[in-house]
């Protein structure tokens, strides 16, 4: 499809300054609306034509989403705060390093500067035939062209997949998976409160949708307990290019050490399924383990059980397997 | 006349057309080139505001300067900046967030003007290309240094580029190559010689170390 480069179809704006009137507004226009952080996935659905929303409800005006605040002994981060801010934050940077490291690594500065963690967690998948406007299973249709024999899926998914193929692109996604952080949601109904690892769902679930949130909803924090604070924490992003480009694959781990032991883990990897996934058996296989090689030998050999490379993307199972054998020697990266 | 017809194609509620016109105009945003971009067919440009929604006609705050405009909802920060203030310093390359062509600063701090709503940035400091003089026509350090490098090539790229280096410079003014290489990593050039961008971006600290 053409890259357009003009006006942005029409919609209707709107700029409430309290949860609850945006609330209302995404219920009045239900399918019809938009939540709208920082538009930095939003803005290229528009352009395109793919998406086109009647209203549009930017969450930006309204106070409460923003900063980050202790929760207990943990900390609570609105949805509309900026990577920059997270990344810049103390607490972040001297407790949770590993959502610090995660941050630091999407896309370019001016995209952190804009981009909300809300947004980051919420965005869509970056399957360049779903975001052409073709209509494949996630769109609507009937089939999936990132599968067919002649497509290109090298970026694709290796596990996880169910009729459609496309992985979730959030580079914080695993981090705050590892961190075992918790999503907050509020809708017309009330406030709920999902583990990240049940956030993000799979075409077995909901093929057209990446996470839990329904129409109407909005996700108004994360909170991060203090379990894994200060733990021995990696992050690691492979992808083509230094800056701008999404992960290939990542790896996120946080380990709670003592003695040389490993006592309890987290693993979580994203960009190989469509959604971030946690990686128990790895945890598993690790915990009351030394740290060592032999051990980081194990955790990679269980890393991709059951994976189910696509005609371009076996790369992906090594590299899975090398950066959480990496992510588990205990050096920090 | 057509730039009259566009700016008054919808009323918002609340203003007259008379003051409306009257407003814009004194703002000197006079002819602009893509008209085409606010006259989509079929009324896709605009449509009739709802209940609650925001006011089209805004003040920005421009290189120090307020502009009041007539906005449309959808419109990005690169195409007023562009089409309705006439400042074309801005560029817009990709239109997708990708290439930092229309890097402006909020508040001093770099974005993309074509991934921004004007709309989101009302009561904000907007710092273009053509905002970095000084009165008396002196070029901004980064741009002295830029010019003492010759640090680009076609330099379709430059301003975006510039305002990143200014933001660095500003935040940071003894920044090792590997920082600024960070801080415009969110900057393309397609004629591609980063060395020398770097150059101009090193130089560019040390003209500002200078000044303080
Ligand atoms: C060129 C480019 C490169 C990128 N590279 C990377 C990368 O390497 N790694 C990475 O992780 N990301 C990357 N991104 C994604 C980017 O980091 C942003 O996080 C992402 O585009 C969305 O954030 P946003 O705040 O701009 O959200 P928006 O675009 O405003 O929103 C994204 C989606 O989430 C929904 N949404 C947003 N906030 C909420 C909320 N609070 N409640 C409910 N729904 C909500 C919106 O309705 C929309 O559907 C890249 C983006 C671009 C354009
Ligand atoms: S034009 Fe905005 S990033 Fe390319
Ligand atoms: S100098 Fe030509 S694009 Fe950078």
């Amino acid at each position: 499809m053409a890259v357009i480069r003009d006006m942005i179809p029409a919609f209707e704006l709107f700029q409430p300054t309290t949860l609850q009137d945006a609330l209302a507004l995404l219920a009045e226009y239900g399918d019809e609306g938009w939540a709208l952080a920082g538009g930095l996935d939003s803005f290229d659905w528009f352009k395109d034509r793919v998406k086109r929303p009647t209203a549009v409800v930017d969450l930006a005006g309204i106070e409460s989403l923003r900063g980050v605040r202790p929760w207990g002994d943990g900390i609570e981060i609105g949805a509309m705060t900026t990577l920059t801010d997270v990344i810049e934050n103390e607490d972040v940077q001297s407790r949770y390093g590993l959502l610090r490291e995660a941050a630091s690594h999407v896309a370019t500065p001016q995209i952190r500067n804009a981009g909300t963690l809300g947004g980051n967690l919420c965005q869509d998948t970056r399957c360049w035939y779903y975001r052409s406007g073709w209509p494949c299973y996630r769109a609507g249709g009937n089939t999936c062209y990132a599968s067919a024999r002649e497509a290109m899926n090298r970026e694709h998914c290796v596990m996880g997949a169910r009729r459609c193929v496309a992985v979730n692109p959030s580079d914080v996604a695993p981090a705050l998976i590892a961190l075992d952080a918790q999503m907050v949601i509020a809708g017309r109904r009330g406030e709920r409160v999902v583990d990240a690892e049940d956030f993000f769902i799979g075409p077995a679930i909901d093929i057209t949708r990446m996470t839990v949130l329904k129409p109407g909803e909005v996700l108004t924090s994360v909170r991060i307990p203090p379990d894994y604070a200060g733990a021995t924490f990696y992050f690691e992003k492979v992808r083509d290019r230094q800056s701008w480009d999404f992960a290939l694959a990542a790896v996120a781990t946080a380990m709670v050490t003592s003695g040389g032991n490993i006592q309890r883990a987290r693993v979580a990897v994203n960009g190989v399924a469509p959604y971030p996934v946690r990686l128990e058996n790895v945890e598993r296989v690790v915990a009351g383990r030394p740290v060592s090689e032999e051990t980081a030998e194990a955790g990679g050999a269980v890393a991709t059980d059951g994976a189910k490379p696509l005609r371009h993307n076996d790369y992906k199972v090594a590299l899975l397997e090398n950066l959480v054998r990496r992510s588990l020697r205990g050096t920090e990266a | 006349m057509h730039d009259v017809e566009i700016l008054t194609d919808r009323e918002p509620s609340g203003y007259s057309r008379r003051s409306f016109i009257k407003g814009v105009i004194a703002a000197g945003a006079g002819a602009y080139a893509a008209g085409y971009m606010f006259r989509a067919p079929g009324g896709l440009a605009a449509l009739p505001s709802a209940q609650g929604s925001v006011e089209r006609l805004i003040t920005l705050n421009v290189n120090g300067q307020r502009r009041p405009v007539d906005v449309l909802k959808q419109e990005t920060l690169a195409l007023t900046l562009r089409y309705k203030l006439g400042l074309t310093g801005t560029k817009l390359g990709c239109d997708r967030a990708e290439c930092g062509a229309c890097t402006v600063l909020l508040d001093g701090v770099p974005h993309y003007g074509c991934s921004t709503l004007t709309h989101q940035v009302r009561g904000r400091q907007i710092t273009t290309i053509e905002g970095l003089e000084a009165a008396d026509g002196t070029l901004h350090p980064v741009q002295q240094a830029v010019v003492a490098e010759g640090g680009f090539q076609c330099a379709f790229c430059a301003p975006g580029f510039i305002m990143s280096m200014v933001a660095l410079t500003a935040s940071n003014p003894n920044p090792s190559r590997e920082e600024a290489a960070q801080a415009l990593s969110g900057n393309l050039c397609r004629c591609g010689d980063y060395n020398k961008i770097l150059n101009s971006a090193m130089r560019a600290a040390e003209y500002v170390r200078q000044r303080a």
